[in-house]
């Protein structure tokens, strides 16, 4: 048994010292490479996650310099093993982004006291700030604020809102829900109805019928993503109500899924709020030349879409 | 002419009795809850807006007249769940158990069907290509679960836990990410209006589905054996009938029940999220088998119990939304009234009516007994 255990460490050696080779090999024809250790949710979780995963693929390869290491889960426990492992392995950087944000204090400590540089992206943790170097997330009530704000600068005589919710108690559910229910309580905006579809594009398109059954009047659609935007405007197209550009009902989705944008291009919404999965190059930033922002948190910088202004070019480049 | 009348009247009994025999039968048979649970939903909201249940004829953004109205909406929302739980008292009726990966196999046969749809332009042909397609991957998923249960006499919920959790990523896979979409007039059509047809397509899939299912049923013996599978499946081995062969075969009919939920649901939206696309219906499924009175545990079975039942949960959730109850209040109403439903049907609440009712007879017995007995004293 002891002898099989030694064999398997020399064997374990020898194959690490191949994999040194290697990676020496490519810091001889590179400028040296940056060892990273990526800890993500997987790919398969949304639309928002691919588009999230494909740009850390992008960004960190072997041909901007980096020798990298990806774990993805859903689950805590097994994205702090990995994050455990990484650091183990002796990575320069661990980026992150949390299942929950819990637990995470011992691993970060330790990964300091190895003097490795933590990086967070898309989701904080509760651990004390300089257990990490920077933080990048989407400021989610700040969608919300600016999609209201643009709302309110239509001028409409007056605003009866169907509001359909994502699934209640996420980040994006609170950030989007926020502004708007300011407005419900400022009697500003006229709540016709405010019901979750849990993120469901077929639950949403039956709470639409159901305000258009009840013959209630409403001319504004805030719908907390693009799937339940979608869903509300089939229920419009059957009722025979106008939508978009020049319809009756004002259309708001957020996300910016490439087939969204395309109809806020076509006119049949109005708005499109971004959230943006873009963080790998402003990490890259981070890390290539080593500078750090002011303040550890920074919101990824989210811009929206208006069928007024919307260009071919920008779905190409924004849509997800 | 006073003999004419009195054969009128004979005549007009008779036919009140049939009634009375009929309602009788009804409030005695296990359809009895679920009819009575829809009486009271349409009681209800009658009484809360009497022009719930009013039918009008819009015409829509392309230029159909189409029917519009509560009631309409909910035979249309219930579309989907309701062939999902006929399915899924087929399964429960032969296997004694439930298949929870219905939801997560419904994503895998839309994301199937939206790939084949979006290889080219989309056809009448294509479309047909696409929901076969579907439907014959979507029978080897379910297969797969068939032959874990019938092979293996693995428990169903076991068994069905393997794809319920791996589904939908096996969906994300087939979607090679995000949520691809399809956009055509004919996908409209079968999601929503064919033109010059006011009544939504989905309820016309669903009655043609009803009526085929029950000639296939009734016409072949496969009713009978399931049910006997159902009830005793070494007694039904003895007499011939094969249990594995019937439980894989229940399976296969579950497929097709799943191609088309999930294919009408991407009609519907003209899209496929592998998350979102018929979350949690496995469980509304389940619901709609047990508001109709069948038992859990397999055995005999009827189908228009759990169709009522599936119309019913979707006359609920449109109860609810017309109410407007708050976003976070929703499911724990949902929850109330279907407690309510079950306890009122399960066996022990049923014992104690028939016991109640027993003893109130006998009381109205010995009341005229004491009575006669007075009579007969004075």
């Amino acid at each position: 048994m002891k002898k099989l255990f030694v064999a398997l460490l020399v064997l374990v050696a020898a194959a690490s010292f191949v994999f040194a080779g290697g990676a020496k090999e490519g810091a001889a024809s590179g400028s040296g490479t940056i060892k990273v250790g990526i800890v993500n949710n997987p790919p398969s979780e949304s639309g928002y996650r691919a588009a999230n995963v494909k740009d850390f693929e992008n960004t960190f390869n072997a041909a901007n310099g980096y020798d990298v290491k990806t774990y993805y889960s859903l689950k805590n426990d097994e994205q702090l093993n990995a994050a455990s492992q990484f650091i183990t392995d002796g990575v320069d950087y661990l980026l992150i982004s949390a299942a929950a944000t819990d637990g995470w204090e011992a691993t970060l400590k330790s990964a300091k006291d190895n003097g490795i540089q933590v990086f967070l992206f898309d989701r904080l943790m509760n651990v004390p700030e300089d257990l990490y170097e920077a933080a990048i997330v989407s400021d989610m009530p700040k969608e919300g604020e600016t999609a209201v704000a643009w709302l309110k600068a239509q001028n409409l005589p007056e605003y009866n809102v169907i509001h359909i919710q994502g699934a209640m108690g996420s980040d994006a559910q609170l950030g989007r829900t926020g502004a708007m229910d300011k407005e419900f309580a400022a009697g500003t905006m006229n709540k016709v109805v405010q019901q979750t579809a849990t993120w469901d594009e077929a639950e949403a398109k039956k709470i639409v019928e159901s305000v258009i059954n009840s013959g209630e009047d409403f001319n504004v659609i805030y719908a907390e993503n693009d799937g339940m935007a979608k869903g509300a405007v089939a229920a419009l197209d059957e009722a025979g109500i106008t939508h978009g550009k020049d319809g009756k009902v004002i259309v708001m989705g957020f996300d910016c899924n490439k087939w969204a944008l395309e109809e806020v291009l076509n006119g049949n919404w109005n708005y499109d709020g971004q959230c943006s999965p873009f963080q790998a190059t402003q990490i890259d930033e981070w890390i290539k030349t080593g500078s750090r922002p002011s303040t550890k948190i920074v919101y990824n910088p989210e811009r929206y879409f208006d069928a007024a202004t919307i260009t071919a070019e920008e779905v190409e480049q924004f849509g997800i | 002419m006073p003999d004419n009348a009195k054969q009128i009247e004979n005549k007009g009994s008779g036919f009140l009795q049939k009634v009375t025999g009929a309602i009788k039968g009804l409030f005695q048979s296990q359809l009895a809850i679920p009819v009575i649970a829809l009486l009271i939903l349409v009681l209800f909201n009658l009484i809360r807006d009497p022009s719930f249940f009013s039918i009008s004829i819009n015409t829509n953004n392309f230029g159909n007249k189409v029917l519009s109205g509560n009631l309409i909406s909910i035979l249309n929302g219930a579309s989907e769940l309701v062939i999902l739980a006929i399915g899924m008292t087929l399964v429960t009726s032969a296997t004694r158990g439930q298949d929870i990966s219905i939801g997560a196999t419904a994503a895998i046969a839309g994301s199937v069907f939206v790939k084949i749809l979006r290889m080219g332009n989309i056809t009448v042909g294509t479309i047909i290509l696409g929901v076969l397609t579907a439907c014959v991957v979507t029978i080897l998923f379910c297969l797969f679960n068939g032959v874990l249960i019938a092979k293996f006499n693995i428990q169903p919920m076991i068994a069905s836990l393997i794809l319920f959790t791996a589904g939908r990523p096996i969906a994300y896979a087939i979607n090679g990410g995000a949520t691809p979409n399809v956009q055509s007039n004919l996908i409209n059509y079968l999601g929503g209006y064919i033109p010059y047809v006011p009544i939504p397509t989905p309820i016309i899939i669903v009655v043609i589905f009803i009526v085929a299912i029950s000639i296939f049923l009734k016409r072949t013996t496969m009713s009978l054996y399931i049910q006997s599978v159902g009830i005793n499946e070494k007694a039904a081995k003895l007499n011939g009938i094969n249990p594995t062969l019937t439980k894989l075969s229940v399976f296969i009919i579950l497929g097709v029940c799943v191609t088309l939920a999930g294919c009408m649901n991407v009609c519907r939206i003209s899209l496929i999220n592998h998350e979102t696309i018929l979350k949690d219906i496995e469980m509304d499924a389940i619901l709609a088998v047990a508001i109709g009175g069948n038992s859990l545990g397999g055995g005999k079975y009827k189908l228009s119990g759990s169709i009522l039942g599936a119309y019913i949960i979707q006359a609920l959730t449109t109860t609810l939304y017309a109410m407007k109850v708050s976003s976070t209040a929703v499911k724990a109403y949902k929850a109330i009234v279907i407690i309510a439903i079950v306890v009122v049907g399960s066996p022990v609440v049923k014992a104690k009516f028939s016991q109640l009712k027993g003893i109130i007879a006998s009381q109205i017995s010995k009341k005229r007994e004491s009575k006669r007995v007075q009579a007969e004293a004075r």
